[in-house]
């Protein structure tokens, strides 16, 4: 099937700027995988509470989803740090099988609890701006899909900032390579782990605040979310936070041009026809280190 | 001595115990004239279909409440068991079994067709009446089940007249319909019914220009919205769930896409008080031909208050629920009895009037509720209002909009 150059352009626009929240999902998890060596189960269940959270600030108390930036970045963060902390640190004593089962638990907990808070209605928040557009030639560009597609590249920059050029980010990575080494020269390793789990977090929360403009939450929502989020990790290398970035946006253009010629239903093929492609030709992701 | 001890032993034991029996056999035959009628409500009220589980057991409730509120069937309160199908056909079938051994007359619910065709299967084992309450499959009634009930109009009773209906109203307006778009969700609903459409759109003289598939949960509707601007269609006919019908409104108004109409079938959205209050905008004029309450019974209108001053949503689940189990409550009255062939007897046999929908007496054949319809329901103002058929309107359609 024939598409104008307009239609092919604007369907490859989308897929960037719906990537780029993909990418700032799969941020969280690569970057809690390359430290903990885990698969947090509990990623997607973290982002579903994160959008709630925007939903209950800007229902309750009327703050804008963009300024539920400033509460929930930090709330998240702190949830992220007590949760390793306290539950999965403790409850795995050493064992990542364990943590696996632990994160798988904690997802269960919190899909149920918001289940029975909110129960499985669909909601979604209206803003002033839900239907503003930005008129680039004869392209309508959603202008809070716009700002999710900035918003995310800047918190990829800020992080790969704090791991590149901040003493805890030296720590985690110092972590991440060697985790004795980083204990003997004097790391505090649990608590290396408990900040790269808040951090994880604190990308989900922003990424629940760029979301919730545009799109909708129900206690299932995150799942639709981080399957896509593991592609990207395994895509761009499993630990590499450039890897997800790239990652993030390539399968969005992949999703939304493969959507657009074999029809919305058959977009996931293109996905993971890639995925698989990577598996056997470049197991180590388009950015990870050589295992 | 240890003799004459047994002995005594012996006598005081049989006389306690005949005593015993007599105590609590006196009040269990008492107890018997007003036991509670026990009912089986069976919704998915987790897993993906969670909400409308839900929301078909606030009706299922709301009615057996307000029948003990006046004095129950005859005097005997009903007592609702309530189970959860888990969105599944198999959590439907457990559940069948668990109230079977609990001891219920009959069972209302399942919401989805898959649930509704395995649990009312399990429950055919047992002779134990069901009534379907959404559940539109047509096999739901073909399998020659006596215990199977559907009070609610089925898959090709809802297509056929979504089509007449479409007609009607796009001939009242001088035809300004003839170009279509169809997009609907990939699962068997969304396909089957996208299918049919295509179908039997050319032959009532529209042109299908396109069928756009997706599925669900889709995460995007963007490049659905622009396939339909470069088709430029007079109508959108969009089957597809909640979340996703939601998703595409909002991106067409965005995108400044605006057909003449968008007329959907069986859509969660078009006909849910919940996307109308958020997005009043994107849902005005929006049409959908689905399950509705009559809007012109008090009853009605009492039960959808009630349901609002709970702070619940109003869903077509509600009045449906409510009305199957006053549909049964009343079988059970006229039966005289508990029995489940004298209540299934009874279904079958009914003119059940005192109901919400737009329906009419019940009238039976092989399971199926001849009078059963859809309507067509329409975005006014803020307000979801019938527009179709006349009967049962408490508006006018507006068409084409633009």
């Amino acid at each position: 099937m024939m598409f104008t150059p307009d239609i092919v352009l604007t369907a490859t626009i989308n897929g960037l700027m719906t990537g780029a929240v993909y990418a700032l999902i799969a941020l969280g998890l690569t970057l809690v995988y390359g430290v903990l060596h885990i698969i947090n189960f509990a990623h997607g269940a973290t982002l579903t509470a994160a959008m709630f959270g925007v939903l209950v600030l800007n229902q309750a108390l009327g703050i804008d989803p963009y300024l539920a930036i400033l509460v929930l970045t930090p709330l998240f963060f702190a949830l992220g740090y007590a949760v390793q902390r306290l539950v999965i640190g403790p409850a795995s004593h050493g064992e990542d099988v364990n943590i696996l089962l632990v994160t798988l638990g904690l997802a269960i907990i919190i899909e149920n609890a918001l289940l029975a808070i909110f129960r499985s209605d669909t909601r979604s928040v209206d803003t002033p701006y839900g239907f503003s557009v930005i008129e680039v030639g004869n392209l309508f560009l959603s202008t809070p899909r716009v700002i999710a597609f900035f918003g995310s590249i800047a918190v990829a920059v800020a992080l790969w900032l704090v791991l590149a050029r901040t003493d805890t980010g030296k720590a985690i990575r110092a972590v991440a390579k060697e985790k004795t080494g980083a204990a003997l020269v004097g790391i505090d390793v649990r608590h290396v782990y408990a900040v790269t789990f808040g951090l994880g977090a604190a990308c989900v929360a922003i990424a629940a605040c760029l979301l919730m403009p545009t799109f909708y939450v129900n206690p299932r929502v995150g799942g639709a979310f981080v399957l896509v989020a593991f592609t990207i990790v395994v895509l761009g290398g499993m630990g590499s936070i450039a890897g997800a970035l790239v990652g993030g946006l390539f399968i969005g253009v992949v999703e939304s041009l493969s959507g657009l010629y074999l029809g919305e239903s058959l977009g996931q093929i293109g996905i993971f026809l890639i995925f698989i492609l990577v598996l056997l030709f470049r197991p180590t992701g388009l950015f990870g280190a050589k295992a | 001595m240890s003799k004459s001890t047994f002995s005594i032993t012996r006598r005081t034991l049989l006389q306690g115990a005949a005593a015993t029996t007599a105590l609590v056999a006196a009040p269990a035959y008492l107890r018997a004239q007003s036991a509670p009628i026990k009912v089986g409500i069976l919704q998915p009220v987790t897993g993906a279909l969670a909400f409308d589980g839900q929301q078909g057991r606030i009706g299922a409730e709301l009615a057996i409440e307000m029948i003990n509120g006046a004095g129950g069937i005859d005097g005997q309160m009903i007592e609702p068991v309530f189970g959860d199908a888990r969105s599944t056909p198999e959590g439907g079938t457990a559940e069948v079994e668990k109230m079977q051994a609990e001891g219920v007359v009959a069972i209302v619910g399942g919401f989805a067709s898959p649930i509704c065709l395995a649990s009312s299967q399990a429950a055919s084992r047992y002779d134990l009446p069901y009534l379907v309450d959404v559940g539109v499959s047509d096999q739901i009634v073909s399998r020659g089940l006596t215990n199977t009930f559907r009070f609610g109009p089925g898959f090709g009773k809802v297509t056929q007249q979504a089509l007449e209906n479409l007609v009607k109203i796009n001939e009242a307006a001088g035809n300004p319909a003839k170009t279509v778009v169809l997009v609907h969700e990939d699962g068997l609903f969304g396909s089957g019914l996208a299918q049919l459409l295509q179908n039997e759109l050319p032959k009532r003289g529209f042109e299908v220009l396109q069928t756009l598939a997706h599925p669900t949960p889709a995460r995007d509707m963007s490049n659905i919205a622009l396939q339909i601007r470069a088709a430029n269609p007079d109508l959108v006919i969009p089957s597809s769930y909640y979340g996703e019908f939601v998703l595409l409104a909002r991106t067409m108004q965005q995108q400044r896409i605006q057909p003449k109409g968008i007329y959907a079938v069986l859509n969660g959205a078009a006909s849910n008080f919940r996307f109308v209050q958020e997005f009043p905008d994107a849902a005005e004029n929006v049409m959908d031909c689905n399950h509705w309450h009559d809007p012109r019974k008090e009853e009605s209108q009492a039960l959808l208050e009630r349901v609002r001053a709970d702070g619940n949503v109003w869903t077509y689940n509600i009045p449906l629920n409510y009305s199957n189990v006053k549909l049964l409550a009343d079988a059970i009255a006229r039966a005289g009895s508990t029995e489940r062939t004298a209540i299934r007897d009874a279904l079958a046999a009914s003119t059940f009037e005192d109901h919400v929908m737009p329906y009419g007496p019940t009238q039976f054949v092989d399971g199926q509720n001849q009078g059963a319809a859809p309507v067509n329901t329409q975005v006014q103002g803020g307000d979801i209002k019938v527009i179709f058929p006349e009967d049962f309107a408490d508006a006018e359609a507006v068409f084409p909009v633009t």
